[in-house]
C-alpha cells in the first residue's frame, strides 16, 4: 500500500513509512494552531466568562460561569482582550489554510478511504478493540501497520466533526458573517448558542488531545514521535519474551 | 517504556512546554511581533467585506427583544455642554455635519426625525462576547450624508462624541469611524429611539450610531458631530477610534 518499501532493522524489527510529509507538516502546524487558539480563546472568554444558550445573553441566568481563568492558561498571560483577539485571528487563518490543505489532500489522494475509513471487519472488532484499549494493550506486528478502529473513529470525529465545527461556530459569532451567512447562525441556534458550541467543541478538542498524548506516552512515545517527525514507524514482531 | 523513551519525553517536554508559554508572552510584548500578528487584519477585513457586501444583518421579532439590554462604556457623560443639553431634554441639541461635505449642516432632533427613518430589531454583539437584542428607530445616515453632499475625496465618516471613559479633565473623548460602504448601508442609522421609548441616556441619548454588521464598540453613543474625512490618521492616535487606538481592530466584523 505504501509506495515506500519497508526497511528491516534487525530480527523482529521492521521500519515502515507511516506518515507522508504532508501529514507530518500539517499535524504539527495544526498542533501549534490549536494550542495558540485554545489559549487566546481563554483570554477572550475571560472578558465575559459566562455562557448562554439561544439568541442573546440572559445575564441573570448563564448556564455556566467561570470564576477565574488563570494566567498560565491564557495568551497573553496578562489580561488583554485586544491582543488575545490578534493572536486568535492570526492563528485562525493558519488553522483554516492548513486544515484545508490537509483535507483536500487526504480526499484527493484516497488516503481518507485507505487509512481512515473503518472497514466492516473494523466495526466487527469494535468491542475487542475497546477491551484492548481498556487494558492498555496495543497492537503489535502486522496489526500495528494500520490504525485500529478506535483510532480511525476518533481521528475522523476530530477531522471531519470537531475541527470544522470550531470554524463554523467561530464564524457564526461574527456580525459581518451573520449578515453574509444568516443560515449558519440559525442552524446553530443563535449567536449565544454558537458561542457555547464554540466553547464545547474546544473542550472536546482539549479532551481529545489529552487522551491522544496519553496514549502516545503509553504505547511507545519515541516510536510515535519519530514517526510523526521522520515518517518512519518501527514494528516489532511479538516474541516469546514479550508474552512472558 | 524504555529509558530512551523517558529521556526523549523529558527533553521534549522541556523543549516544547515551558518555553512555549514564555515565548508567547515575549512575542506578545514585542511591537514587531505584534505587527506580524496584526498582519492578518487586512486579510480578515477584505475577506469579510468580499463576502458581506450589501447583505443585511439578521433582524429579529418583538418577542426576542432583551429585557436586560446591557449598557457598556460610558453611561452618564460628565461633559458640561452635554449636561446642559440633557437638562433641557435635548431641545437645544444640534448635530453638526462637517468636513469634506458640500453643505455643512446643523440639525435638530426634530429635523432629523423628519428625514428618512428606519426601525429595526437587531442584535448587539459586544467584543467581550455577550449579545443583547434591541429595537432601534433612527434617521438613516445615508439621508444625512446625501443632504450634506459628500465631496469626492471623502472616504470615512468620523463620529465625535460627548463622552469620555476617563471623566477627569483631559480624558480622551470617545470617537469612532466607519467606511462609506457601511455609512450608506440600509441598516446604518443614527438612532434616537430604543424599544419604542426615547433613547435612554445610558444607551447614548440623544443620538447613537447603529452599524449592525460590526461589534458594539463601533456603535458610537452621545454623538456630537459627524465629519467626513479622507483619512483619520490626524485624529486621536490615528487608528480611527477610541478602542482602535488601544489595539482593537478598525473593521470590527468579527
Amino acid at each position: 500500500m505504501s509506495p515506500v518499501a519497508d526497511r528491516t532493522l534487525g530480527p523482529g524489527r521492521t521500519a515502515t513509512y507511516r506518515h507522508p510529509w504532508l501529514v507530518r507538516v500539517t499535524h504539527w502546524v495544526n498542533a501549534l494552531c490549536i494550542a495558540v487558539l485554545v489559549m487566546s480563546g481563554l483570554q477572550i472568554l475571560k472578558a465575559h466568562p459566562h455562557l448562554y444558550w439561544g439568541l442573546a445573553s440572559t445575564f441573570a441566568d448563564p448556564w455556566v460561569s467561570f470564576p477565574d481563568i488563570p494566567g498560565w492558561a491564557t495568551l497573553p498571560s496578562w489580561r488583554d482582550l485586544a491582543l488575545g483577539r490578534r493572536w486568535h485571528f492570526f492563528f485562525a487563518w493558519l488553522f483554516v489554510l492548513n486544515g484545508a490543505l490537509y483535507l483536500v489532500w487526504v480526499v484527493l489522494s484516497g488516503r481518507v478511504r485507505r487509512v481512515l475509513e473503518p472497514t466492516r471487519e473494523d466495526f466487527a472488532g469494535l468491542g475487542r478493540s475497546l477491551g484492548e484499549h481498556a487494558r492498555l494493550r496495543f497492537p503489535e506486528g502486522e496489526a500495528a501497520r494500520r490504525y485500529n478502529v478506535i483510532q480511525k473513529l476518533s481521528y475522523l470525529t476530530v477531522l471531519l466533526g470537531l475541527l470544522p465545527l470550531m470554524l463554523a461556530t467561530g464564524l457564526a459569532m461574527s456580525p459581518a458573517m451573520n449578515a453574509a451567512l444568516p443560515g449558519l447562525l440559525e442552524l446553530l441556534g443563535g449567536r449565544q448558542s454558537a458561542r457555547t458550541l464554540h466553547f464545547l467543541s474546544a473542550a472536546g478538542l482539549v479532551l481529545f488531545t489529552v487522551v491522544h498524548v496519553l496514549l502516545v506516552l503509553l504505547s511507545g512515545p519515541a516510536n510515535h514521535l519519530r514517526a510523526m517527525i521522520t515518517g518512519w514507524y518501527v514494528i516489532r514482531e511479538p516474541t516469546r519474551e514479550d508474552e512472558s | 517504556m524504555t529509558d530512551t523513551d523517558r529521556r526523549e519525553l523529558v527533553v521534549g517536554g522541556l523543549l516544547a512546554g515551558l518555553p512555549l508559554l514564555t515565548a508567547c508572552d515575549a512575542v506578545s510584548g514585542s511591537p514587531r511581533a505584534q505587527g506580524v500578528l496584526q498582519g492578518a487584519e487586512p486579510l480578515t477585513r477584505r475577506a469579510q467585506r468580499a463576502l458581506v457586501r450589501n447583505a443585511l444583518a439578521p433582524e429579529y421579532a418583538e418577542r426576542d427583544i432583551s429585557p436586560d439590554f446591557r449598557a457598556n462604556g460610558s453611561v452618564d457623560p460628565a461633559d458640561a455642554e452635554y449636561r446642559r443639553l440633557r437638562a433641557d431634554g435635548f431641545r437645544g441639541y444640534r448635530l453638526q455635519v462637517a468636513g469634506l461635505v458640500e453643505r455643512p449642516l446643523s440639525l435638530s432632533l426634530v429635523e432629523l426625525a423628519a428625514m428618512a427613518t428606519r426601525t429595526q430589531i437587531t442584535k448587539h454583539d459586544c467584543v467581550e462576547g455577550w449579545t443583547s437584542i434591541g429595537k432601534w428607530t433612527g434617521t438613516r445616515l445615508s439621508a444625512v450624508l446625501d443632504r450634506a453632499g459628500l465631496r469626492p475625496e471623502a472616504r470615512f465618516i468620523v463620529f465625535d462624541c460627548f463622552d469620555a471613559l476617563d471623566q477627569r479633565p483631559g480624558g480622551e473623548r470617545y470617537y469612532e469611524s466607519i467606511g462609506l460602504d457601511d455609512a450608506f448601508h440600509e441598516q446604518t442609522i443614527l438612532a434616537w429611539r430604543m424599544n419604542d421609548q426615547p433613547l435612554p441616556v445610558r444607551h447614548g441619548a440623544p443620538l447613537r450610531l447603529r452599524v449592525e454588521r460590526q461589534l458594539g464598540y463601533k456603535h458610537a453613543k452621545y454623538i456630537r458631530r459627524i465629519e467626513a474625512v479622507a483619512s483619520f490618521s490626524h485624529i486621536g492616535r490615528g487608528k480611527g477610534g477610541y478602542w482602535e487606538d488601544r489595539g482593537y481592530e478598525w473593521y470590527a466584523g468579527i
